[in-house]
């Protein structure tokens, strides 16, 4: 492929340099990653600009940027950057982030597309514990919000024990999952029966997800546990793609495959859980980010940070469409799990190879 | 596998003869049993004359638990035989009705249903329930055979995720926006055979007869799918028709069961895995089974829900997804789930 050799041995030997080709491709890959990571970033940017300009009062670019960076005082305009549309923006990139690199991480560890936290007992455990909360002790948003952080790390702790047997593996740990979400489904169902109509509707309310009703200390807690646990979870990545060639390959290669499993597990548990006790479980986005972002990087290999930008990118976009272009304003979980199906029915009809995966 | 089969054939039989006994059992222990106590002799009365003799057991009896008890029955089969068959065709140990979209499909007609058409009671919505199963299965067959290879397992199992997903959110964005929906609808999501009167089990039953015989018959061409396509192909079976029939008996029973009761979760996907572990590979007894193992696990459920929190009483549905799950983990835990 290249021409250009700098290993002697090798062109003695009359062949063309198998190592400077591998690592012209490793360049090439990495050129691309970072190329879509930085294109991510600027979208996911981007939507958030759009989210605080557009709305039933359009404000300036200007206008928002002197508001943003308080350079300019207008209390009119501050009111609804600073009070109503920044902390949409940035509840919606966090939680979205949160939710693509947790559900990747899940993904990449089940080696199962299907391994999604919505799908596993995550989502669901911190669902009984909210409506619990919101139907038996009319619990405040605060309230909600730490039960159903307990809820999910409760939930997520269950289905570990529950699977757990030599080690832990996909097929399994995703019945047990498939399980485990069906039982807190069966009480969430209940609870709803025995609430009255109020109570009923606000947990409907939460049970579909929407950002932008966090209040400021769930945001900077969220924030904050981005910030910590994004840079972790890349770090991670190697021993992500060492858990990638299979258990025995892993254990083989020197890995300490289990404890790798465990950290990697709780972090995206964490991510999850506090994505989930902010806006709710978000349908969908856990789902889909992982294997987007992996069609955009092509061979690159997939990271947690393209697909938590896809997932940033997606739930600032679905929110756009359910407060914006839908005749009444929906939570923004009813837009991702539209948005979800199409997605997934795509997936059927242009990968055929994926059939035997399973 | 024949000569194996015909030679336990004695013993399986008197194990079936043994579980139909014990429906029959159970019927009369949910005729009897409930929040309010009936006299055995009373039920019996009420039963032989079919006169509620103007008495409040009486009519208890007749109006509420003998159709209880029936859609107990027939729905329990129905659901058991449609996992059965549902497991068989796709050839995947977790197909279940609930995974292939008809409780989303049935979910979001009857939320229509209420919300835009004025339907207010279960009589009326099982139509719509039915419908919108029938649908849900069509649109979920459709995108699974898109591509060369067909309707693979895995594609039907992704379709039916993708599916439920569209449709459920449709359904929570109407439930968001009309409060009277939501009062009605989550009454019938949990999955209850309470209230069902007369015109539900009249409505459904002829459908669900239907779909029963029709399971029945499928024992030896789910035997031979169970060998791979390209096996089957070999007995002589067409691949393709095959899939479509079995999957339109799925859905007549899943369908007319949903729509009756709502989706009742777990009896489709358990059943099917207890009747093999008592029979083995062999469809033409698992069928059997399934239709005798679904009324025992669906009467059970339904009558320690009524006891447990008398004067009021546990949803069905509810019930079974919390004691089914564990049990369903319990069958992953020692490992007996993936043999198919």
């Amino acid at each position: 492929m290249s021409a250009r050799t700098d290993t002697p041995a090798r062109q003695q030997a009359g062949q063309p340099s198998t190592l400077d080709a591998l690592r012209a491709v490793r360049r090439s890959r990495w050129r691309r990653g970072l190329l879509v990571t930085a294109a991510l970033g600027l979208l996911a940017l981007g939507l958030c600009v759009v989210t605080l300009v557009v709305g039933s009062f359009r404000l300036s670019l200007a206008e928002v940027f002197g508001s943003v960076t308080h350079l300019v005082d207008d209390p009119a305009v501050d009111f609804i950057v600073r009070e109503l549309r920044l902390p949409v923006a940035v509840s919606a990139l966090c939680v979205g982030a949160a939710l693509g690199a947790s559900g990747t991480i899940f993904q990449q560890l089940l080696r199962n597309p299907l391994a999604s936290p919505d799908f596993v007992g995550v989502s669901a455990g911190a669902s009984v514990a909210a409506v619990a909360g919101i139907v038996l002790f009319n619990a405040s948003s605060l309230t909600t919000c730490l039960l159903a952080l307990g809820g999910a790390v409760a939930g997520s702790l269950l289905m570990y024990v529950l699977a757990w047997r030599d080690g832990v593996s996909g097929y399994r740990f995703i019945l047990i999952g498939i399980g485990v979400a069906a039982t807190f489904e069966g009480i969430t169902g209940y609870l709803l029966t025995r609430a009255t109509v109020f109570d009923a509707r606000e947990a409907i309310h939460w049970l579909t997800g929407t950002v932008g009703r966090a209040d400021d200390a769930q945001q900077y807690t969220l924030a904050a546990a981005l910030v910590v646990l994004l840079p972790v979870a890349v770090a991670l990545q190697r021993q992500l793609r060492l858990l990638e060639l299979g258990d025995d390959t892993a254990r083989g290669l020197g890995g300490r495959t289990e404890l790798a499993k465990v950290g990697l597990i709780a972090l995206a548990v964490l991510l999850i859980a506090l994505a989930t006790a902010a806006a709710g479980p978000i349908a969908f986005v856990a789902l889909v980010a992982g294997p987007l972002a992996q069609r955009l990087l092509g061979p690159a290999a997939g990271g947690v940070l393209p697909a938590a930008l896809v997932g940033a990118a997606l739930l600032l976009g679905a929110d756009l469409v359910a407060t914006q272009l839908l005749p009444v304003a929906l939570p923004t979980g009813v837009v991702t799990g539209a948005l979800g199906a199409p997605y997934l029915v795509w997936l059927l009809a242009t990968a055929n190879r994926e059939g035997q995966g399973g | 596998m024949s000569t194996d089969s015909a030679r336990r054939a004695p013993l399986l039989g008197a194990g079936l003869a043994g579980l139909l006994v014990l429906v029959v059992v159970l019927a009369f222990l949910s005729l009897t049993q409930g929040s309010r106590d009936i006299a055995f002799g009373d039920a019996m009365h009420a039963l032989l004359t079919l006169q509620s003799g103007d008495t409040m057991d009486g009519t208890v009896t007749l109006e509420l638990r003998v159709p209880r008890t029936i859609l107990g029955v027939v729905v329990g089969a129905a659901l058991g035989l449609s996992g059965a068959v549902l497991q068989g065709v796709t050839r995947n140990p977790l197909a279940d009705p609930g995974i292939m979209g008809i409780n989303a499909g049935a979910a979001l007609f009857v939320v229509v249903a209420i919300a835009w058409l004025g339907i207010t009671d279960v009589q009326g919505y099982v139509w719509f329930g039915m419908a919108g199963a029938l649908v849900a299965t069509v649109i979920v067959y459709t995108i699974a055979s898109l591509g060369r290879e067909g309707a693979t397992p895995v594609k039907l199992a992704l379709a039916g995720v993708a599916v439920t997903a569209g449709f459920g959110s449709v359904t929570s964005a109407v439930m968001v926006t009309r409060t009277d929906v939501l009062d009605q609808i989550r009454f019938w999501q949990v999955g209850s055979l309470a209230g069902r009167y007369e015109p539900v089990v009249l409505g459904v039953a002829p459908f669900l007869a239907v779909g029963i015989i029709a399971a029945l018959a499928c024992g030896r061409t789910l035997n031979g799918l169970a060998l791979g396509e390209d096996s089957a192909r070999g007995l002589g079976i067409d691949v393709r028709r095959a899939r479509w029939a079995t999957f339109a008996v799925v859905t007549l029973l899943a369908g007319a069961s949903t729509a009756a009761c709502g989706p009742i979760v777990f009896v489709g996907l358990v059943i099917p895995h207890l009747a093999r572990f008592v029979c083995g590979p062999d469809y033409r007894w698992i069928l059997p089974y399934s239709l005798a193992l679904g009324p025992v696990v669906l009467l059970l459920a339904d009558v320690v829900g009524r006891v447990v929190a008398r004067p009021g009483e546990v949803q069905v549905g509810v019930l079974l997804c919390v004691l089914g799950a564990p049990a369903f983990i319990a069958v992953v835990r020692w490992g007996r789930l993936a043999e198919l």
